[in-house]
């Protein structure tokens, strides 16, 4: 028997020698068919930008990608689209991305989902932004500004991002 | 204790860069399942070279060599077989080689502190390196991390992604600080603090030590049997 979990600590303020590739934001490259790219801003509870988180996307029907923010606190990716997918009671979950936080002061990592602006419809009646208090959700679709997805990560106070356990 | 109660809490106020960015609301729950989808699938090669921190430069890097292994399992004891595994640390003086890093102790030309490998068919990963040297940090008066190494593991599910550090048995930085103390129970804290390894030592060359990675596995049992 092996027992119980290996706890988590923080990713820390110095990941960046380990963690980060080259084009690690780059789930496709850019000017391929049906690009799409994901701009945002990682907040803390001050509303100041965070310069030390990490970010993961990752759906099983279009790839993983990698970045860490910026001194300004700002990440991008470049991906595609997933479609609609089945949840696990028989309902249809709307296209979305799992979004993974990783940051200094974070002592576990966050997950959360990126919901698109375009599928009011799917959105919804999508199982799990139903679970979401109303006033909540739009926290976790992004907005779209001239063909750029735009997607900020608030970890505390106001306008806080959803954040699902795990 | 729930699994949820073992992990440090989000909220750690001794930890100072945790009061900004902890989240003031509850998590959302999902029903079961919702998150048992497979784990990412890593975009990039891992190189013959990439677990040996030692052979990444021209020279070899100063500090004490040693041998970094162990086990990755799920948590009913299965080894998680070909599972990347990513490490990061800092130099023997305790230096990153990272902008960021402004302690006034040397870089070291032969080592960039970064590793990668896959975990083999018994899930055993291992790392040659050296050991990390401890650091100071602003967190309060004369704060300073123990030694530790950073990990990085996805194993097979989207629930195992794990971040966490490793810690040298003995070491008297570890009950003063806040972010292995942040683990609410002594048992946790062990979890991370690797034991000496003598059978894994190389005369004459490097000494060892060994930890085992425990990951949460898929939170729905699907039914086996269906009637
Ligand atoms: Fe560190």
């Amino acid at each position: 028997m092996s027992g119980p979990l290996t706890p988590s600590q923080t990713v820390g303020p110095f990941f960046g020698v380990g963690l980060p590739y080259e084009k690690g934001e780059q789930v496709v490259a850019p000017g391929s068919a049906g690009v799409i790219r994901i701009e945002g801003q990682v907040l803390d509870g001050n509303g100041d930008p965070v310069p030390d988180a990490l970010l993961e996307i990752w759906q099983p029907a279009t790839g993983f990608g990698r970045a860490r923010t910026d001194s300004e606190g700002a990440f991008s990716f470049w991906t595609t689209k997933p479609g609609a997918m089945p949840a696990p009671d028989g309902r249809v979950q709307a296209p979305h991305l799992n979004v993974t936080v990783f940051a200094r002061g974070l002592l576990r990592h966050l997950v959360t989902r990126m919901y698109f602006p375009n599928e009011p419809d799917a959105n919804a009646t999508d199982p799990v932004l139903n679970l979401v208090e109303p006033a909540r959700r739009e926290t976790l679709i992004a907005t779209n500004s001239g063909g750029v997805l735009h997607f900020d990560v608030r970890l505390q106070g106001e306008g806080e991002t959803v954040f699902f356990a795990i | 204790m729930s699994e949820d109660e073992r992990e440090p809490p989000y909220l750690y106020p001794d930890y100072v860069g945790t009061r900004l960015r902890a989240p003031a609301k509850p998590l959302v729950h999902l029903p079961d399942g919702f998150h048992d989808f497979p784990a990412p699938l890593f975009p990039r090669p891992i190189g013959k070279l990439d677990h040996d921190l030692t052979r990444q430069h021209g020279g070899e890097p100063i500090g004490e060599r040693i041998i970094v292994t162990g086990r990755v399992l799920d948590s009913d004891g299965r080894p998680l077989r070909k599972t990347i595994v990513e490490v990061w640390q800092a130099n023997a003086a305790g230096r990153y080689l990272d902008q960021d890093d402004q302690h006034p102790a040397p870089l070291d030309p032969n080592f960039s502190g970064a590793g990668r490998c896959l975990t083999d068919d018994d899930g055993r990963y291992r790392f040659i390196t050296i050991k990390p040297g401890a650091y100071p940090w602003k967190n309060h008066r004369n704060a300073w991390r123990p030694a530790h190494i950073h990990f990085s593991l996805f194993g097979s599910e989207f629930r195992s992604r794990l971040v966490t550090q490793m810690y040298f048995s003995g070491d008297p930085l570890m009950p003063r600080d806040p972010i292995l103390q942040s683990i609410p129970d002594q048992a946790g804290r062990e979890r991370l603090v690797s034991r000496f390894d003598p059978e894994t030592t190389v005369p004459e060359w490097a000494l060892a030590y060994q930890w085992d990675i425990v990951l949460r596995g898929r939170a729905a049992t699907p039914f086996e049997h269906e009637p």
